[in-house]
């Protein structure tokens, strides 16, 4: 599903950001120096900012006024997205019944998607007993669940070392694949977005600029991107 | 690659030592006096066991009212923002602060056989009514203890991460969903300390009783010490309620070891998570009724002190003005002894915690001791020591300070030792490796990472020592006065007028003494 930000406007009070693009089908990157707007971006969209102006749609669908949990939308947080009195299959249930009143079916189902992240017998531990890792892979399983056409990462994998980023983002661009959903990520690495990301948005000075073509855009860096590549 | 920890200073350790002897044995020394003392050969009376089970009965359901309506007010200052809830969380401050006295006056201005209530309840042919008693003590005990509780949970409520009301809005969770994932297992964490920590206020609030009890009805342990003590002269027997009264408060405080008790004040009030699952009229409704009635709860008998004090002022008791300077001194002293206290405990307890984790442990226990020990169990047992040596009336307002500093003691360490491990562990090896050291340390890396929680200790000690009403009425002779005690004598006499003018003269003092001390530390503090 494509999105289209038309004329966004976000103002808070020390802070603004202006976006008028329009993200395609596929996986796009967002990119450019923090404090510059990255994260409130994905905030606006999935529905946990107020807008000063402009409208978001998804798909066909004008979303700006729909709450949260009704748009096409999971974003998984830097940290956070897991209950830490919850057991890791809880924690994944929750994106199959926010009531967590399984069936048998729905528990095979969770099984399924612990097993796919590659934690098929951790379902009973705390998220205290993992690793920053297998934390965010718990939410990956959440993500699968919800099967929601767009999914958002915040920097996801940045407290992890490089290995171990790289197979998570391995780990994501598989997902998106199967689910065929459109895939934003937020990172600050650019060999992150070369990694899996065909477009990627430049933030800077709280303006987000047309997605551009990964390779050219690090390749060939407008001024503000170059600053902060140290180019 | 052993990194050599910074050694403990001379004087951090000497200081340490000498601060930790004095409160020892200012512990010590009563409790011991007590145990001499105590009439062990007598059995305990009928109204001795009225005693410790009304100090029981009370002070579990103030527990449990307090706790219960503190939920709802929490919840609905977490999830609104509006305009005033600044000044809503600052008034939740007040009681802590407010001499008991005033508060009381406020109360009965409101609740009492004369009060705004009863006026009420006249005019529609009904009874007045009488709150003297146990639903006296209760009101009083929620009224300084409902605002207390509000704000640990709203601590509480601010500490869940914001992603989690994110994750369960993005989810969809249920309003109910919210509160058993999220909030239930937060108010779990924070509840049973809570409450033991309102259990504890409410067994050694001895002003309360003293003046809503009393009667075989409603006579705390703390009331009958002082009337064996006051009116018998019955040493044996206040030292045998001395120690029972220690036993119930080391019990609770010993076990409050065992959950973790909330810092009463720490940041966090003002942040209002914004929130996707309560936009219901319903619930909206709901937490504007909740905040109403508890403004009004809250507001109405400080307001009502101001309405009666003002025009009392020009007819102000000449007893108010010795009274003030010993007020001011006695406060001004056990603050001023309590944080230096604080300090060399808190100096030396840091400085243990790099090599002797235990012995560090074993410090910081000594320098909470006096959380258990109520001030009123100190007082008496000061007395017995006292009073074959000396006239312990004459010694009234130094016993008060020094009661009163200890008292403080606790609180001031809470503040302090947090801020000075941050500093030690955020910039210790960086002011090792520039070598800074002594004095210089001190004024340069030290002084300013603890300023502001000195200056809040500072003021919160002259504020409680202010509004003080409980070792000096042990003490005090006829002729020696502090203007809690004034307040309360006119208040005996039925003069409500030059009552309310010394109440709303004690409360200026009271608040302006804090805010002096509270605005210093944060005066030009940066972070």
């Amino acid at each position: 599903m494509d999105i289209k930000l038309e004329n966004l406007l976000v103002e808070q009070t020390d802070f603004s950001l202006r976006a008028d693009l329009v993200i395609k089908h596929g996986t796009t990157a967002i990119i450019g120096p923090s404090g510059g707007g990255k994260s409130t971006l994905l905030l606006a969209i999935a529905g946990f900012v107020d807008l000063s102006g402009g409208d978001i749609s998804i798909g066909d669908e004008v979303v700006t006024n729909t709450p949260p949990a009704q748009r096409p939308v999971t974003l998984l947080f830097q940290e956070n997205n897991l209950f830490p009195h919850m057991t890791v299959f809880q924690n994944t249930g929750l994106g199959v019944r926010p009531d967590l009143k399984l069936s048998k079916a729905q528990i095979d189902q969770v099984a399924d998607a612990l097993d796919k992240v590659g934690l098929a017998d951790m379902g009973t531990r705390h998220p205290s007993e993992l690793s920053g890792g297998q934390r965010q892979r718990v939410a990956l399983a959440r993500a699968l669940l919800r099967d929601r056409p767009v999914l958002m990462l915040d920097e996801p994998f940045a407290a992890l070392g490089p290995a171990l980023r790289h197979e998570m983002l391995d780990l994501v661009a598989r997902i998106r694949q199967e689910q065929g959903s459109t895939l934003l990520l937020v990172t600050h690495n650019p060999d992150d977005a070369l990694r899996i990301a065909e477009h990627t948005v430049l933030i800077a000075d709280g303006v987000a600029m047309e997605p551009q073509p990964t390779a050219a855009l690090l390749n060939n860096p407008p001024p503000a991107l170059a600053a902060y590549l140290g180019k | 690659m052993a990194i050599r920890p910074k050694q403990i200073t001379t004087f951090t350790r000497w200081s340490g030592l000498a601060a930790l002897l004095f409160v020892a044995l200012l512990v010590a020394g009563p409790l011991l006096a007590l145990w001499a003392r105590a009439d062990t050969s007598a059995t305990l009376t009928g109204s001795d066991w009225a005693a410790i089970k009304f100090t029981l009965f009370q002070a579990t359901l103030s527990a449990i009212i307090s706790v219960v309506l503190a939920i709802p007010v929490a919840r609905a200052l977490a999830r609104r923002s509006f305009r005033g809830r600044g000044a809503l969380v600052t008034l939740l401050g007040a009681p802590f602060l407010l001499p008991v006295i005033v508060a009381i006056f406020g109360l009965l201005a409101i609740w009492g056989r004369s009060g705004l209530v009863s006026q009420i309840l006249l005019s529609f042919g009904l009874e007045r009514l009488n709150i003297y008693g146990l639903s006296g003590v209760l009101l009083a005990h929620v009224f300084f203890n409902l605002p207390l509780v509000t704000r640990l949970i709203l601590q509480g409520w601010g500490r869940i991460p914001v992603e989690h009301f994110r994750l369960s809005a993005q989810l969809g969770m249920s309003p109910k969903d919210v509160f058993l994932r999220l909030e239930l297992p937060m108010l779990r964490s924070i509840l049973p300390g809570a409450f033991l920590l309102v259990f504890l206020l409410c067994v050694t609030s001895f002003a309360v009783a003293l003046t809503l009890g009393g009667g075989p009805k409603a006579t705390t342990i703390e009331l009958a010490i002082y009337q064996a003590l006051r009116f018998e002269f019955a040493l044996g027997k206040a030292a045998t309620l001395g120690l029972i009264q220690f036993a119930i408060c080391a019990i609770i405080a010993f076990w409050s070891l065992r959950v973790t008790v909330p810092v009463a004040f720490g940041d966090g009030l003002s942040a209002v998570t914004q929130r996707w699952d309560v936009s219901s009229r319903w619930l909206l409704w709901q937490d504007r009724l909740v905040l109403i009635a508890v403004t009004g709860f809250l507001g109405a008998p400080l307001v009502a002190v101001v309405v009666r004090g003002l025009p009392a002022l020009t007819n102000l008791p000449p007893a108010i003005w010795p009274a003030m300077l010993n007020s001011l001194t006695v406060a001004l002293f056990s603050a001023a002894l309590s944080v230096l206290l604080a300090l060399a405990l808190a100096g030396f307890i840091d400085s243990l915690k790099v090599r002797h984790q235990k012995m560090s442990s074993i410090v910081e226990g000594v320098g909470l001791l006096t959380l258990a020990a109520s001030p009123f169990v100190l007082g008496t047992g000061l007395f017995i020591i006292i009073h074959p040596i000396a006239d312990p009336f004459a010694l009234a307002l130094p016993v008060t300070a020094l009661v009163n500093a200890a008292i403080s003691l606790p609180l001031a360490l809470r503040a302090l030792l947090p801020a000075l491990q941050h500093n030690r562990l955020t910039y210790g090896r960086l002011a090792d490796s520039l070598n800074i050291r002594g004095w210089s340390r001190f004024r340069l890396t030290t002084w300013p990472a603890i300023r502001k929680p000195l200056g809040f200790s500072t003021g919160l000690a002259a504020a409680l020592s202010m509004g003080d009403l409980g070792v000096i009425t042990l003490f005090a002779p006829p002729d020696v006065e502090t203007l809690p005690l004034v307040m309360y004598r006119l208040m005996g006499a039925y003069r409500m007028d030059e009552a309310a003018s010394v109440a709303l003269i004690l409360v200026t003092l009271t608040l302006t003494l804090f805010w002096i001390f509270d605005r210093g530390g944060r005066l030009g503090h940066q972070t």
